[in-house]
C-alpha cells in the first residue's frame, strides 16, 4: 500500500495538477478562440527557458522568479497573436490550426537556437523526502508544486467566477454570436485568454521542469496529455480541464502498477499511449467530455 | 569531370527526394485540398509505409521481425494496406467531428508509431533500425542504378497524377469539393458526407505509405527518425500550402521547390564551422515555418491556386475555404 501511494498514486497527482495548468489553457483556447492549439506545448517550453535564464541570472528558487517568466512568456504569447493568429482571425479556422501547427517548430526551433539542445535542470541537488505516519514518503519538490498549482487553480476559479472579464470569457465560450450581441469586447477577451493559457503554461512547464529537467521537447511531449486532458474534461470547461488533467496525470502513472501480476499493467514505455486510448475512448462514447463542453 | 559528375549525382538525389516528397504532397492534397481534411501525422503514416516494406522485403534477420524476402511489388502493396487499415480506424473515431479532433488524433497515432518503434525492439530493432533493406535496380552499374530509381519513382508520381486528376474532375472529385464548400448542400442533395471523407482520408494515407516505402528503398535503412515530425509532417505540409492546395500540379511543383530550398541550405551551413553549422539548422526551420506563416496570410492560395473543372476554362476560381 505504501508503495503504491509513494511511487505512483502520488507522482500521479502532481503530473496530473502539471496537465491540468496545461490544459486550461488549451481548453479555453479552443472554447474561445475555437481552434486546437498546437503551439501550446511550445509556449510551455519557452516559459522553462525564461525561468532557467532567470534562475542563472538571479541563483533564486525557480519559483520565485516564475512571476517573472509567466510575464515574458504571456507577452511572447501575445506577440504571436499579434503577428500570426489575428491576421487569420476571419479565415476558415483551420488556417489558425495550420498556423499554429507551424508556430509549434518555429518557437522550438528558436529555443534550440538560443539555449541549445543540453538538458539542464533548474532545481540541482538531490532531496530528501518527507515521512508521514512512518510509511508515505513525499518529496518536498512535490508539495511545493502541489501546493502552487493549488494556488493557481483557485485563481483561475476566482478570476472566472467573479471577474467582468472572466465572466466575458465564459461567455463567449458558451457562445460567441450572443456575447458579442451583449457589447462584450472580443479582442479583450482573446487577449485575456492569451495571458491566462500563456501564464498557465509557463508555470506548468516550470513545475514539470522542477520535478524532472528542462529540455526542448518536453512542451511537445506534453501536447499530447494535454489534448488528452481537455476533451476528456469538455472543450470550454476549465474546471472539466482540471479534472481531466488529475484523471490522465494519474491514469499514465497508475497503468505501470502492477495490478495482475508482478510485472506493471503496461509497460512503462507506452504510459504517453494511455492519454491517447483514453481520449480516443472519450471522442468515441462522449465527445463532449466530462463536463459537457462543446463539440465543433 | 569528376566535379561534374558529382552534380550529376547530387542531382538524381535531389529529384528522387522531390518525387517522394511530391508523393506525399499528393497524398495530402487528396485530404486537405480535395476533402480539407487536416493530417498532422503524416510522419506516421509514412513511418508505417517504410516499416511495413521494408520488414516484407529484406532478408532474414535476428535484430527484427521477419526478412520475408517478398517481391518489392508486395512490399509497397501491404504498406499501402496497412496504412489504409490504421487510417480507416481513425477515421472511424474522428471524421463525424471537426477537422481539429482529427489533427489531434493523427499526431497522436504519429506518436503511439513511436513508441511502439522505441519499445518493441524484437520487431524493428528499436533505435537502430532497418538495415540492408533491398533497392529496386541496385546491381545496375553506377550512374544506372540510380537513374533507374529515379525513373521508377518519376513514373510513379506521373502515373498518380495522371490518376488524381482524373479523380478530381470525377463527380468523386466535384462531390468532395461541394463538401468543402457547403456541407449542408451536399447532405440535402443525399450525399453520404462521411463516406467521401472517408475515402480520400484512407486514400491520402495510403498513398503517404507508398512514398514511405519508397523512402525505406532508396535510403536502404529505415530508423525512428524516419518518423520525425519535422522533415516528414511539417515539410510536408509547407509543400502544399506554398505550392497550391487542391491543384495537383501545385503540389509537384511545391514539393521540388521546397525540397530544392531545404536541401540547398543545408549544403550551404554545411560550409560553416560545426557549431555554427548546428545552430544555422534552427533557423532553416524558423525559415520555413515563416514562409508558411506568410503563405497563410498573404497568398492562401499558393503559387498553384485550384482550378475548378466544371466552371473553370483555365481560369482560376477562388474558393470560400482558402479564401482568407
Amino acid at each position: 500500500m505504501a508503495e503504491f501511494l509513494n511511487f505512483y498514486f502520488i507522482p500521479g497527482l502532481v503530473l496530473g495538477s502539471i496537465y491540468a495548468l496545461g490544459a486550461i489553457g488549451i481548453s479555453m483556447t479552443f472554447g474561445i478562440l475555437r481552434f486546437a492549439n498546437f503551439a501550446h506545448g511550445e509556449i510551455m517550453t519557452l516559459g522553462v527557458y525564461f525561468a532557467w535564464s532567470l534562475v542563472q541570472l538571479t541563483g533564486l528558487h525557480p519559483l520565485v522568479v516564475l512571476p517573472m517568466a509567466m510575464v515574458l512568456t504571456i507577452l511572447v504569447a501575445l506577440l504571436v497573436d499579434r503577428g500570426f493568429y489575428k491576421p487569420l482571425r476571419n479565415a476558415p479556422v483551420i488556417m489558425l490550426v495550420i498556423a499554429s501547427f507551424g508556430l509549434m517548430l518555429m518557437i522550438r526551433s528558436a529555443v534550440q537556437f538560443f539555449w541549445g539542445v543540453q538538458l539542464k535542470t533548474v532545481l540541482p541537488g538531490i532531496q530528501f523526502p518527507w515521512w508521514l505516519f512512518d510509511t508515505i514518503r513525499i518529496l518536498p519538490k512535490h508539495v511545493l508544486i502541489m501546493g502552487c498549482a493549488i494556488v493557481l487553480m483557485f485563481g483561475v476559479h476566482y478570476l472566472l467566477a467573479y471577474t467582468k472579464i472572466g465572466k466575458a470569457m465564459r461567455a463567449m465560450s458558451d457562445s460567441p454570436e450572443l456575447a458579442r450581441l451583449t457589447g462584450i469586447d472580443t479582442e479583450k477577451v482573446v487577449m485575456a485568454t492569451w495571458i491566462v493559457g500563456a501564464g498557465l503554461a509557463c508555470a506548468a512547464g516550470v513545475f514539470l521542469a522542477i520535478d524532472t529537467q528542462v529540455e526542448t521537447m518536453m512542451g511537445f511531449k506534453l501536447l499530447l496529455p494535454m489534448f488528452a486532458a481537455a476533451i476528456l474534461g469538455g472543450i470550454g470547461r476549465p474546471y472539466g480541464a482540471v479534472a481531466g488533467g488529475l484523471i490522465i496525470g494519474l491514469a499514465e502513472e497508475l497503468s505501470a502498477y502492477p495490478w495482475i501480476t508482478d510485472a506493471p499493467l503496461i509497460n512503462p514505455g507506452y504510459k504517453a499511449g494511455v492519454a491517447f486510448v483514453i481520449m480516443v475512448g472519450m471522442l468515441i462514447w462522449r465527445p463532449t467530455g466530462l463536463f459537457k463542453g462543446r463539440v465543433f | 569531370m569528376d566535379q561534374l559528375y558529382g552534380y550529376m549525382l547530387y542531382l538524381i538525389a535531389l529529384l528522387t527526394m522531390g518525387g517522394i516528397y511530391s508523393i506525399l504532397t499528393l497524398g495530402l492534397n487528396v485530404q486537405w485540398g480535395f476533402g480539407g481534411l487536416f493530417n498532422a501525422g503524416i510522419a506516421g503514416f509514412f513511418g508505417i509505409g517504410a516499416y511495413s516494406s521494408a520488414l516484407l522485403t529484406t532478408a532474414p534477420s535476428l535484430r527484427h521481425l521477419g526478412g520475408f524476402e517478398m517481391p518489392y511489388l508486395v512490399g509497397f502493396a501491404a504498406a499501402m494496406a496497412i496504412s489504409g487499415v490504421i487510417a480507416y480506424g481513425i477515421g472511424k473515431v474522428c471524421l463525424r467531428l471537426r477537422s481539429d479532433y482529427l489533427a489531434i488524433a493523427t499526431i497522436g497515432i504519429a506518436e503511439i508509431f513511436r513508441l511502439i518503434l522505441k519499445n518493441e525492439t524484437w520487431a524493428t530493432n528499436g533505435p537502430r533500425g532497418v538495415t540492408q533493406i533491398p533497392k529496386p535496380f541496385e546491381t545496375l552499374p553506377e550512374p544506372w542504378n540510380h537513374l533507374a530509381f529515379l525513373g521508377l519513382v518519376l513514373g510513379i508520381v506521373l502515373v498518380l497524377y495522371l490518376m488524381l486528376e482524373v479523380v478530381r474532375q470525377s463527380p468523386w472529385g466535384r462531390v468532395m469539393t461541394a463538401i468543402r464548400e457547403n456541407e449542408t448542400a451536399v447532405k440535402a442533395a443525399g450525399k453520404n458526407v462521411e463516406k467521401f471523407r472517408m475515402e480520400s482520408f484512407v486514400i491520402g494515407c495510403m498513398i503517404m505509405a507508398l512514398a514511405g516505402a519508397l523512402m525505406a528503398h532508396y535510403l536502404k535503412f529505415v530508423d525512428p527518425n524516419a518518423t520525425e515530425p519535422l522533415l516528414a509532417t511539417f515539410l510536408v505540409w509547407v509543400m502544399l500550402i506554398v505550392g497550391g492546395s487542391a491543384n495537383n500540379k501545385g503540389a509537384i511543383l511545391g514539393a521540388f521547390l521546397i525540397w530544392t530550398v531545404w536541401s540547398a541550405t543545408e549544403i550551404l551551413t554545411g560550409f560553416l564551422p560545426t557549431e555554427l553549422a548546428i545552430r544555422t539548422a534552427y533557423v532553416r526551420i524558423f525559415l520555413i515555418g515563416l514562409a508558411l506563416q506568410i503563405f497563410l496570410q498573404r497568398f492562401p492560395q499558393g503559387f498553384l491556386p485550384e482550378v475548378r473543372p466544371a466552371i473553370g476554362r483555365g481560369e482560376p476560381v477562388v474558393t470560400k475555404d482558402t479564401k482568407a
